[in-house]
């Protein structure tokens, strides 16, 4: 039987995008307020879900064509990339280094190198909930 | 004056909840248990925002949409689940 539900498949396209700005925002409010890598990839997930139960696992293939298992090694490559980074300038393993950047619209920015390894986290952790979401919905 | 105020809030929220709880333990069908659990997450979100004033904090306001987001997820995939059996589908059309 064909249901037909297009209330929740339209608040569902515009939730999405709620769930996900407030993610990335979460993301980047992580060094200075509560929040970083981890709540940032969960709530990236639980937008992908809500496509997911909006609609169905072939159409959210179709929107977005991303291995999640790819997603995870490139996530610990960035956290181990940037923990290995340091070593080059004769520093010990994880020292992190920031600095202010005069960046053009946000102004005088500090940039920071944990960021990069928050960014690991937030792909790490889209990448595992995601593959475990799809591993168990797949199944019949 | 006013922290007395939040604080009966307070307390009258957590009357609604046991409420809710009443309701998610005795509910004599499924329906019912899971609106008793939205709306228990819309109470949590108050609860979160009254003490967030008592606490005179602003880093609880995340923790709002957050649960407010949260309550509609689990909603929606309850909801899917009574209806169809089965949350997450391979192809609709089918």
């Amino acid at each position: 039987m064909k249901t037909n539900d297009v209330i929740f498949q339209t608040v569902a396209k515009v939730v999405f995008f709620m769930i996900i700005f407030f993610a990335v925002r979460i993301f980047f409010a992580g060094h200075y307020y509560p929040g970083g890598g981890f709540v940032g990839g969960l709530l990236t997930s639980g937008a992908i879900v809500l496509l997911l139960l909006a609609f169905d696992l072939k159409t959210v293939k179709k929107i977005l064509p991303v291995d999640y298992k790819w997603l995870i090694s490139l996530g610990l490559l960035f956290a181990t990339g940037t923990a290995a980074g340091s070593v080059l300038f004769n520093v010990p393993f994880f020292t992190h280094a920031y600095d202010y950047f005069q960046l053009p619209l946000f102004g005088k920015t500090s940039l920071h190198t944990a960021m990069l390894f928050d960014l690991g986290v937030y792909l790490v952790v889209i990448g595992v909930t995601m593959t475990i979401i799809q591993t168990i919905g797949e199944s019949e | 004056m006013i922290d007395l105020v939040l604080k009966l809030t307070l307390v009258l929220l957590a009357i609604a909840m046991l409420g809710l709880v009443y309701r998610l333990v005795k509910g004599p069908t499924t329906p019912d248990r899971v609106v008793a659990l939205d709306a228990m997450g819309v109470n949590l979100v108050s609860i979160a925002a009254v003490l967030s004033m008592i606490l005179k904090t602003s880093n609880f306001l995340d923790i709002i949409l957050l649960i407010g987001i949260m309550a509609f997820l689990g909603t929606v995939a309850f909801a899917k689940f009574l209806e169809k059996g089965e949350i997450i589908e391979y192809d609709r059309d089918q």
